[in-house]
């Protein structure tokens, strides 16, 4: 079985197939569009003129930018019926009151807060108030609102009154699409909530994403292909999950290179360092995955607090503009000439000096195109061109060395098509990696992805047993990687942490687990 | 002055500095301010001078871990219900609130109270920085007690209590508050004008809003923010490096862990060691040391120039250290008695940082 993975960045979507031993089989560029939908086709029809049997593609994975896009542009988004179960508790900060405003206006169908929710112990704050739930479900639906986002307090340790918060709602208002906070974010009412409520948002753009995608698959010849979407962490989801989850798809480009460069080298811990056109981002590698980030991070204005790879970007890459000011080299990026690199380079014959002209000119990095001629570069900039040179490494080495975790070295592999003009020794690794396919390492990251899930939740070792808390967070990370189509008898969990509460009695943790699983074929 | 949304922002800023590191996270605070603005107007901040001598004060607070906060968000009406109980015990109304603790999340929240009760916030606070206790109050040096106290829940629990001293009184509401769900809303040390002004630190929330409102126009000015962090504060730049280990311990409750720096820049080739219980308490710079509790010791992040929380403290953080000096109160006897380096448990004898910085 063949696969085919699509990464979408932003200037190129590239299209990649491999075979079963993750090996390189076809790659192909194509432009980013507007509408992303139309590149993304572009590319997989680019590759599939390679010559590979549409029959033997038993799957597509797909990096998708469609949900963060509407976020960050405020248009194709749905309105949210907002329902907060914590009455009398949260009342004092409304939802959404931090919001953006005019992305709270194309957002928002309604904001409210009813009796119940749990205290950190499991135990209830208040009753729910089922009457109102049936109430509001009723009031959404005559205003003509379809997504509905729940979120109780300490839902993560108990989740008792958002599920039953559902039942309601479907049982009032049967078309309605309900997402619950537990099974999208960690504790941080707030930033839950508006995770929560961001997923439901961009259902219809996710759903209508993966229809057009569905179909151009088809036309293809690939009717058979099971699609997947890449997420956050570093796997994938089935594109039926996906459509209940699309929160999860939002920053999975970073994700995928992180992946990409594991699967290129085979290394497992390490640090990677994707080098594109505009920015370097330079991410962490732990057993196979990308390390996540505990930070509370913004989408579009939003406070939110799903987990996203743990990421430091630099604005210094391929396209970055060389700065000189009173003859003096004082920066390099963070502008960019973006994908304009081969109009306005000067090797190129452009007039704007660019990363990757001093790397032309210093013969680092070498570039099949016969428009190049770096003595240009030479002729009119030698005198600056050492020290650019050295400002751009010493940049990438300040990212490696912020986002390790010890003064240890530690392989680091390069990825992206930048990198190739990094040199072969870098301060504070141990070796540096790079690997042939580098430029497709994201799409090949999706390529080959595994199906996986991510519990996060709340216990007293008072009230339950450390065994029994732990096999209960495994168990449910395990069922929700089967939920978004893994494979039951590979499944497997990857990674445990436990992290203490401060200030707590009773022995308050946090588990988080991560499970994955091959495909199910 | 009136105290609007943007003061607000501009005071949870410089209360993150004040935190020294604890103090929780501010977020919260601010909102809840926020939508009482929202709705109530602006809040009037007022000097202690204007307070009637025999008019009662009666600073609110919430006790508790920011973890069940930043989930189990507040009704708003905990701290008014606190307030108003004591007020009744009393059989006074308050003149005004203030904040115990002008350091995290502590800062905002007697806006609250004020927005609901109609009544000014006294520019004033009993510790001028964060404190993880709540008898760690300059009102303790002078002899205020704690109790009578009122404490609330959202749930509509509450309680008043009355204890022998002021250690006592910390004892027994922090058992109450893991009771009442992690979180507490509390009216304590109330006092007269008279008394209020001999014991309290004056002009810390508006310290805490001109650090906020000075950070916020350098950035507009693109001036130097480090430079104009250190002057509106009066601190102390005493170490500039990378960190390259933390390692930390959760002991009786509290987190405490130890980080440690290595030079950059100016302070290439020497090292720092920060000590930390929830708040930065020790700093000692090549094997010296070079600033102490209660002098407030701030990590702050060398690129956005943002304190890092204890909790935030990881290996390769490109930091700052800054040291402000502390509230001449706490520099009595009585004073290092409560808050000094020996009552967190390490055999330091206090000495100011001015003093130490002098001798570098």
């Amino acid at each position: 079985m063949l696969r085919m993975g699509v990464d979408i960045g932003s200037t190129h979507t590239d299209a990649v197939i491999v075979d079963e031993k993750a090996k390189l089989l076809h790659a192909a560029k194509a432009v980013t569009t507007q509408d992303v939908t139309s590149g993304v086709i572009k590319a997989m029809e680019k590759v599939m003129a390679q010559g590979a049997d549409p029959a033997e593609i038993g799957a597509v994975m797909l990096g998708t930018t469609h949900g963060l896009n509407a976020i960050i542009e405020r248009k194709r988004l749905a309105k949210v019926a907002v329902l907060r179960i914590g009455l009398p508790a949260s009342a004092a900060i409304e939802p959404m009151l931090d919001w953006p405003v005019e992305l709270r206006r194309v957002v928002e169908g309604g904001i409210y807060i009813i009796h119940g929710g749990h205290e950190y112990t499991g135990e209830p704050i208040a009753q729910l108030d089922e009457n109102r739930i049936r109430q509001i479900a009723k009031e959404a639906a005559a205003k003509g609102i379809k997504y509905f986002a729940v979120t109780s307090i300490f839902s993560p340790v108990n989740s008792e009154h958002e599920r039953r918060a559902r039942e309601i709602i479907t049982e009032v208002v049967p078309e309605a699409v309900v997402t619950l906070s537990h099974e999208i974010g960690t504790l941080g009412l707030l930033e839950r909530e508006n995770s929560t409520i961001l997923n439901c948002s961009i259902m219809p753009v996710i759903i209508n994403a993966i229809e057009s995608v569905r179909n151009a698959l088809n036309k293809l010849g690939l009717e058979e292909a099971q699609l997947y979407l890449t997420q956050n962490d570093g796997t994938v989801m089935s594109a039926a999950h996906a459509q209940r989850y699309p929160i999860f798809t939002v920053a999975t480009g970073a994700s995928n290179a992180i992946r990409g460069a594991y699967i290129l080298t085979g290394i497992k811990d390490g640090v990677v360092v994707d080098m594109g056109g505009t920015t370097t981002n330079v991410g962490v590698l732990t057993k196979g995955f990308p390390r996540e980030s505990s930070q509370e991070v913004e989408i579009g204005g939003v406070r939110t607090n799903f987990r996203m790879p743990d990421i430091i970007s630099v604005g210094c890459a391929g396209g970055s503009i060389v700065k000189i000011v009173n003859d003096k080299v004082v920066n390099v990026g963070p502008e960019s000439v973006g994908y304009r690199l081969t109009e306005l380079g000067v090797a190129w014959g452009g007039d704007v000096l660019t990363a990757t002209d001093v790397a032309l000119a210093l013969n680092t990095m070498k570039i099949d195109d016969t428009r190049i001629d770096p003595e240009i570069v030479t002729k009119r900039y030698g005198k600056y061109l050492l020290e650019a040179y050295r400002l751009i490494v010493q940049k990438v080495e300040d990212a490696i060395d912020r986002i390790k975790t010890s003064a240890e070295p530690v392989p680091v592999i390069l990825v992206g098509g930048g990198s190739l003009m990094l040199p072969k020794k870098l301060a504070g690794a141990s070796a540096v990696y790079r690997p042939e396919a580098a430029q497709y390492a994201n799409a090949i990251g999706a390529a080959t992805a595994f199906v996986g899930a991510m519990v996060d939740k709340t216990y007293s070792y008072e009230h339950i047993a450390r065994s029994h808390a732990l096999a209960d967070a495994e168990s449910e990370a395990k069922n929700r990687a089967v939920l978004a189509g893994a494979d039951p008898s590979t499944v497997e969990i990857v990674d445990v942490e436990e992290i203490a509460m401060p200030y707590l009695p009773g022995n308050a943790v946090r588990i988080r687990v991560k499970a994955v699983g091959k495909l199910k074929s | 002055m009136l105290v609007n949304k943007q003061a607000i922002e501009d005071l949870a800023i410089g209360a993150s500095i004040l935190g020294t590191g604890g103090g929780g996270d501010p977020y919260i605070g601010r909102l809840m301010a926020t939508q009482t603005i929202e709705r109530r107007g602006p809040i009037e901040l007022v000097s202690p001078s204007e307070i009637p001598d025999d008019e009662l004060v009666i600073p609110s607070a919430a006790m508790g871990t920011p973890t069940v906060l930043i989930e189990k968000i507040p009704s708003g009406l905990e701290a008014i219900k606190a307030f108003e109980l004591l007020q009744r015990y009393l059989n006074k109304r308050a003149y005004a609130t203030c904040p115990a603790e002008a350091g995290g999340i502590n800062s905002t929240i007697p806006f609250v109270v004020a927005g609901a009760m109609n009544i000014p916030v006294v520019d004033a606070d009993g510790m001028g920085r964060a404190f993880p206790e709540l008898q760690m109050v300059t009102f303790t040096i002078h002899g205020i007690k704690a109790t009578p106290m009122a404490m609330a829940d959202e749930k509509g629990n509450s309680l008043l209590l009355d204890t022998i001293d002021n250690m006592w009184a910390e004892k027994i509401a922090r058992v109450a508050t893991i009771k009442m769900g992690g979180t507490a809303w509390i009216a304590l040390y109330s006092c007269i004008g008279i008394q209020f002004k001999n014991s309290a630190i004056w002009g810390t929330v508006s310290k805490a809003i001109h650090i906020g409102e000075t950070l916020r126009d350098a950035k507009v000015r693109g001036a130097n923010l480090l430079d104009a962090l250190l002057d509106c504060t009066s601190g102390y730049l005493i170490f500039r490096g990378k960190i390259t280990n933390v390692e930390r311990a959760n002991i009786g409750g509290f987190a405490r862990g130890e980080a440690r720096i290595e030079g950059l820049d100016e302070y290439k080739g020497q090292f720092m060691t920060i000590r930390f219980q929830n708040e930065n308490l020790v700093a000692e710079r090549n094997g010296k040391i070079i600033a102490c509790v209660p002098d407030l010791i701030c990590i702050i992040d060398s690129e956005t120039i943002k304190p890092i929380t204890t909790e935030r403290l990881r290996y390769g953080y490109r930091v700052i250290v800054i040291a402000i000096p502390c509230s001449e109160k706490w520099r009595t006897d009585d004073g290092l008695k409560l808050v000094g380096p020996k009552y967190f448990g390490y055999d330091i004898e206090y000495r100011p940082i001015e003093k130490l910085v002098g001798e570098g």
